[in-house]
Protein backbone atom coordinates (compact mmCIF):
# COMPACT_ATOMS: atom_id res chain seq x y z
CA UNK A 1 0.00 0.00 0.00
CA UNK A 2 2.68 2.63 1.05
CA UNK A 3 5.46 1.65 -0.91
CA UNK A 4 7.36 4.36 -2.99
CA UNK A 5 6.41 2.88 -6.24
CA UNK A 6 2.87 3.15 -5.50
CA UNK A 7 3.13 7.10 -3.48
CA UNK A 8 4.20 7.98 -6.18
CA UNK A 9 2.08 7.04 -9.15
CA UNK A 10 -0.84 8.03 -6.51
CA UNK A 11 0.89 11.61 -6.40
CA UNK A 12 1.15 12.00 -10.17
CA UNK A 13 -3.07 11.00 -10.01
CA UNK A 14 -3.56 13.72 -7.55
CA UNK A 15 -1.81 16.23 -9.64
CA UNK A 16 -3.66 15.33 -13.07
CA UNK A 17 -6.41 16.04 -10.96
CA UNK A 18 -5.13 19.68 -9.75
CA UNK A 19 -4.38 20.73 -13.09
CA UNK A 20 -7.54 19.73 -14.24
CA UNK A 21 -9.27 21.92 -11.87
CA UNK A 22 -7.02 24.72 -12.55
CA UNK A 23 -7.45 24.12 -16.27
CA UNK A 24 -11.88 25.27 -14.78
CA UNK A 25 -9.97 28.50 -12.97
CA UNK A 26 -8.78 29.44 -16.25
CA UNK A 27 -11.42 28.92 -18.18
CA UNK A 28 -13.61 30.55 -15.44
CA UNK A 29 -11.29 34.08 -15.60
CA UNK A 30 -10.23 33.37 -19.57
CA UNK A 31 -13.90 33.76 -19.90
CA UNK A 32 -13.88 37.44 -17.89
CA UNK A 33 -11.11 38.24 -19.73
CA UNK A 34 -12.75 38.17 -23.19
CA UNK A 35 -15.92 40.22 -21.66
CA UNK A 36 -13.42 42.63 -20.75
CA UNK A 37 -11.96 43.20 -24.18
CA UNK A 38 -14.79 43.14 -25.40
CA UNK A 39 -16.43 45.86 -23.51
CA UNK A 40 -12.94 47.87 -23.44
CA UNK A 41 -13.12 47.58 -27.51
CA UNK A 42 -16.64 49.18 -27.41
CA UNK A 43 -16.01 51.75 -24.24
CA UNK A 44 -12.34 52.88 -25.25
CA UNK A 45 -12.39 56.05 -24.03
CA UNK A 46 -13.95 55.52 -20.61
CA UNK A 47 -11.91 52.49 -20.20
CA UNK A 48 -8.24 54.80 -21.06
CA UNK A 49 -10.02 57.24 -18.76
CA UNK A 50 -10.91 55.05 -15.90
CA UNK A 51 -7.85 52.97 -15.86
CA UNK A 52 -5.87 56.30 -15.11
CA UNK A 53 -7.38 56.15 -11.71
CA UNK A 54 -6.13 52.91 -10.49
CA UNK A 55 -2.81 53.30 -8.28
CA UNK A 56 0.20 51.55 -10.92
CA UNK A 57 2.35 51.68 -7.28
CA UNK A 58 -0.01 49.56 -5.02
CA UNK A 59 -1.21 47.78 -8.08
CA UNK A 60 2.99 47.22 -8.87
CA UNK A 61 3.88 46.66 -5.16
CA UNK A 62 1.00 44.18 -4.78
CA UNK A 63 2.47 42.15 -8.40
CA UNK A 64 6.06 42.01 -6.30
CA UNK A 65 4.54 40.46 -2.94
CA UNK A 66 2.75 37.87 -5.52
CA UNK A 67 5.98 37.27 -7.28
CA UNK A 68 7.95 36.77 -4.12
CA UNK A 69 5.02 34.35 -2.71
CA UNK A 70 5.02 32.17 -5.48
CA UNK A 71 8.95 31.62 -5.10
CA UNK A 72 8.51 31.00 -1.42
CA UNK A 73 6.08 28.38 -1.77
CA UNK A 74 7.98 26.93 -4.54
CA UNK A 75 11.30 27.07 -2.02
CA UNK A 76 9.31 25.06 0.58
CA UNK A 77 8.75 22.42 -2.22
CA UNK A 78 12.48 22.05 -1.89
CA UNK A 79 12.41 22.54 1.44
CA UNK A 80 10.52 19.42 2.20
CA UNK A 81 11.93 17.13 -0.13
CA UNK A 82 15.35 17.91 1.66
CA UNK A 83 14.03 17.01 4.78
CA UNK A 84 14.40 20.36 6.32
CA UNK A 85 11.00 20.48 8.09
CA UNK A 86 11.67 24.39 10.00
CA UNK A 87 12.75 25.81 6.60
CA UNK A 88 9.63 24.46 5.02
CA UNK A 89 6.92 26.00 7.60
CA UNK A 90 8.91 29.30 7.72
CA UNK A 91 8.80 29.64 3.82
CA UNK A 92 5.01 28.42 4.13
CA UNK A 93 4.44 30.57 6.99
CA UNK A 94 6.13 33.77 5.04
CA UNK A 95 3.94 33.10 1.97
CA UNK A 96 0.82 33.27 4.07
CA UNK A 97 2.32 36.90 5.81
CA UNK A 98 2.60 38.01 2.05
CA UNK A 99 -0.67 36.94 0.65
CA UNK A 100 -2.40 38.92 3.86
CA UNK A 101 0.08 41.94 2.69
CA UNK A 102 -1.55 41.44 -0.69
CA UNK A 103 -5.37 42.10 0.66
CA UNK A 104 -4.12 44.56 3.30
CA UNK A 105 -3.19 46.14 0.25
CA UNK A 106 -6.19 45.58 -1.51
CA UNK A 107 -8.31 47.00 1.72
CA UNK A 108 -6.57 50.50 1.15
CA UNK A 109 -7.30 50.39 -2.45
CA UNK A 110 -10.49 49.22 -2.52
CA UNK A 111 -11.16 51.45 0.66
CA UNK A 112 -9.80 54.94 -0.98
CA UNK A 113 -12.45 53.65 -4.23
CA UNK A 114 -15.34 53.42 -1.87
CA UNK A 115 -14.14 57.17 -0.02
CA UNK A 116 -15.02 58.46 -3.63
CA UNK A 117 -18.01 56.86 -4.25
CA UNK A 118 -17.31 54.55 -6.57
CA UNK A 119 -18.62 51.11 -5.87
CA UNK A 120 -20.96 48.78 -7.69
CA UNK A 121 -24.18 50.23 -7.80
CA UNK A 122 -23.03 53.76 -6.80
CA UNK A 123 -24.99 56.74 -8.17
CA UNK A 124 -21.90 58.70 -8.33
CA UNK A 125 -20.90 56.10 -10.67
CA UNK A 126 -23.70 55.75 -12.72
CA UNK A 127 -23.66 59.53 -13.43
CA UNK A 128 -20.47 59.00 -15.44
CA UNK A 129 -21.36 57.21 -17.73
CA UNK A 130 -22.11 52.98 -19.07
CA UNK A 131 -18.19 53.19 -19.93
CA UNK A 132 -17.41 53.63 -16.00
CA UNK A 133 -20.04 51.19 -14.56
CA UNK A 134 -18.62 48.19 -16.82
CA UNK A 135 -15.01 49.16 -16.13
CA UNK A 136 -15.49 49.65 -12.56
CA UNK A 137 -18.13 46.86 -12.31
CA UNK A 138 -15.42 44.43 -13.79
CA UNK A 139 -12.62 45.67 -11.46
CA UNK A 140 -14.24 44.86 -8.33
CA UNK A 141 -15.81 41.58 -9.92
CA UNK A 142 -12.81 40.51 -11.11
CA UNK A 143 -10.14 41.54 -8.66
CA UNK A 144 -12.59 40.74 -5.94
CA UNK A 145 -13.06 37.08 -7.31
CA UNK A 146 -9.07 37.07 -7.13
CA UNK A 147 -8.78 38.12 -3.40
CA UNK A 148 -11.52 35.36 -2.59
CA UNK A 149 -8.59 33.19 -4.49
CA UNK A 150 -6.12 34.43 -1.96
CA UNK A 151 -8.12 34.02 0.83
CA UNK A 152 -8.71 30.15 0.11
CA UNK A 153 -4.98 29.69 -0.74
CA UNK A 154 -3.96 31.16 2.38
CA UNK A 155 -6.52 29.19 4.24
CA UNK A 156 -5.29 26.04 2.00
CA UNK A 157 -1.50 27.06 3.02
CA UNK A 158 -2.53 26.87 6.76
CA UNK A 159 -3.77 23.60 6.33
CA UNK A 160 -1.14 22.32 4.91
CA UNK A 161 1.27 23.80 7.34
CA UNK A 162 -0.65 21.69 10.31
CA UNK A 163 0.13 18.56 8.00
CA UNK A 164 3.99 19.74 8.06
CA UNK A 165 4.09 20.04 11.76
CA UNK A 166 2.81 17.27 12.58
CA UNK A 167 4.83 15.09 9.93
CA UNK A 168 1.75 13.82 7.85
CA UNK A 169 3.59 15.59 5.00
CA UNK A 170 7.50 14.41 4.40
CA UNK A 171 10.62 14.09 2.42
CA UNK A 172 8.55 10.83 0.60
CA UNK A 173 4.96 12.81 0.74
CA UNK A 174 4.68 15.95 -0.28
CA UNK A 175 1.82 15.74 -2.76
CA UNK A 176 -0.65 17.97 -0.65
CA UNK A 177 2.48 20.54 -0.83
CA UNK A 178 2.97 20.45 -4.28
CA UNK A 179 -1.02 20.37 -5.50
CA UNK A 180 -1.27 23.40 -2.90
CA UNK A 181 1.49 25.12 -4.25
CA UNK A 182 0.09 24.99 -7.58
CA UNK A 183 -3.16 26.47 -6.68
CA UNK A 184 -1.26 29.27 -5.53
CA UNK A 185 1.07 29.79 -8.45
CA UNK A 186 -2.34 29.66 -10.62
CA UNK A 187 -3.80 32.95 -8.38
CA UNK A 188 -0.08 34.36 -9.12
CA UNK A 189 -0.91 33.49 -12.77
CA UNK A 190 -4.12 35.19 -13.08
CA UNK A 191 -2.34 38.61 -11.62
CA UNK A 192 0.02 38.21 -13.79
CA UNK A 193 -2.68 39.58 -16.59
CA UNK A 194 -4.98 41.10 -14.33
CA UNK A 195 -2.63 43.75 -13.37
CA UNK A 196 -1.68 45.08 -16.69
CA UNK A 197 -5.35 45.12 -17.84
CA UNK A 198 -6.57 47.12 -14.98
CA UNK A 199 -2.89 49.04 -13.88
CA UNK A 200 -0.96 49.68 -16.72
CA UNK A 201 -3.09 49.54 -20.21
CA UNK A 202 -4.74 53.10 -20.31
CA UNK B 1 16.90 6.88 -3.89
CA UNK B 2 19.66 9.12 -5.69
CA UNK B 3 17.60 9.50 -8.97
CA UNK B 4 14.95 10.60 -7.05
CA UNK B 5 16.49 13.48 -5.72
CA UNK B 6 17.37 14.49 -8.68
CA UNK B 7 14.95 16.22 -9.56
CA UNK B 8 14.37 18.67 -6.98
CA UNK B 9 14.89 22.44 -8.17
CA UNK B 10 17.32 24.34 -6.30
CA UNK B 11 16.49 27.34 -3.96
CA UNK B 12 19.07 29.07 -6.56
CA UNK B 13 16.92 28.97 -9.58
CA UNK B 14 13.86 29.96 -7.64
CA UNK B 15 15.26 33.57 -6.48
CA UNK B 16 16.68 33.98 -9.91
CA UNK B 17 13.15 33.00 -11.65
CA UNK B 18 12.03 35.65 -9.01
CA UNK B 19 14.64 38.32 -10.04
CA UNK B 20 13.79 38.00 -13.34
CA UNK B 21 10.04 38.12 -13.13
CA UNK B 22 10.50 41.25 -10.83
CA UNK B 23 12.29 42.67 -13.50
CA UNK B 24 10.29 41.77 -16.50
CA UNK B 25 6.97 43.77 -13.87
CA UNK B 26 9.19 46.79 -13.71
CA UNK B 27 10.13 46.64 -17.27
CA UNK B 28 6.12 46.29 -17.97
CA UNK B 29 5.25 49.38 -15.60
CA UNK B 30 8.22 51.30 -17.53
CA UNK B 31 7.44 50.67 -21.42
CA UNK B 32 3.78 51.86 -20.44
CA UNK B 33 4.67 54.71 -18.50
CA UNK B 34 6.14 56.07 -22.11
CA UNK B 35 4.13 56.62 -25.08
CA UNK B 36 4.11 53.45 -27.54
CA UNK B 37 0.48 54.10 -29.00
CA UNK B 38 -1.49 50.93 -29.70
CA UNK B 39 1.69 49.17 -28.76
CA UNK B 40 1.30 49.78 -25.57
CA UNK B 41 -0.99 46.71 -24.52
CA UNK B 42 0.43 44.64 -27.09
CA UNK B 43 4.02 45.35 -24.98
CA UNK B 44 2.40 44.87 -21.59
CA UNK B 45 0.37 41.46 -22.44
CA UNK B 46 3.65 40.11 -24.27
CA UNK B 47 5.16 40.94 -21.08
CA UNK B 48 2.55 39.44 -18.84
CA UNK B 49 2.84 35.92 -21.42
CA UNK B 50 6.29 35.74 -21.03
CA UNK B 51 6.10 36.24 -16.98
CA UNK B 52 3.78 33.43 -17.03
CA UNK B 53 5.54 31.22 -19.26
CA UNK B 54 8.43 31.37 -16.52
CA UNK B 55 5.76 30.51 -13.49
CA UNK B 56 4.42 27.56 -15.07
CA UNK B 57 7.83 26.25 -16.16
CA UNK B 58 9.82 26.85 -13.12
CA UNK B 59 7.40 27.32 -10.36
CA UNK B 60 4.68 24.75 -11.62
CA UNK B 61 7.21 22.62 -12.52
CA UNK B 62 6.36 21.82 -16.19
CA UNK B 63 9.88 21.82 -17.37
CA UNK B 64 10.84 18.84 -14.99
CA UNK B 65 7.32 17.31 -15.18
CA UNK B 66 6.34 14.81 -17.37
CA UNK B 67 5.61 15.93 -20.79
CA UNK B 68 1.26 15.13 -20.68
CA UNK B 69 1.20 18.40 -17.96
CA UNK B 70 2.46 20.76 -20.81
CA UNK B 71 0.75 19.53 -23.58
CA UNK B 72 -2.49 19.53 -21.36
CA UNK B 73 -1.50 23.51 -20.71
CA UNK B 74 -0.58 24.27 -24.24
CA UNK B 75 -3.87 22.58 -25.48
CA UNK B 76 -5.94 24.82 -22.60
CA UNK B 77 -4.17 27.92 -23.83
CA UNK B 78 -4.65 27.38 -27.26
CA UNK B 79 -8.20 26.57 -26.53
CA UNK B 80 -8.57 30.23 -24.51
CA UNK B 81 -6.64 32.26 -27.01
CA UNK B 82 -8.80 30.56 -29.62
CA UNK B 83 -12.31 31.85 -28.36
CA UNK B 84 -10.56 35.41 -27.98
CA UNK B 85 -9.74 35.63 -31.19
CA UNK B 86 -12.79 34.48 -32.53
CA UNK B 87 -14.48 36.26 -30.67
CA UNK B 88 -12.66 39.82 -31.52
CA UNK B 89 -13.41 38.70 -35.00
CA UNK B 90 -16.75 38.49 -34.59
CA UNK B 91 -16.91 42.23 -33.22
CA UNK B 92 -14.26 43.93 -35.53
CA UNK B 93 -15.98 42.53 -38.93
CA UNK B 94 -19.61 41.90 -38.01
Amino acid sequence: MTNPADIRRQADTAKLGMWVFLFTEMLLFGGLFIVYSVYRLRNAAAFHLAAQEMSVVIGTANTIILLISSSTIAMAMTAIRKDNKRLALLLTGFTVILGLLFLVNKYFEWGAHFREHIYPGSSTLALRGQGDVLFFGLYFFMTGLHALHIIIGMTIIIVIMTFISRGRIHANRYSVLENGALYWHLVDLIWIFLFPLFYLIT
Amino acid sequence: MENEQEDIIPYKTFLIVLAILIGLTLTSVALTRIYLGALTAAAALVIAAVKSSFVLRIFMHLKTDKKMFSVLVIAVALLISTVIIITFLDYLYR
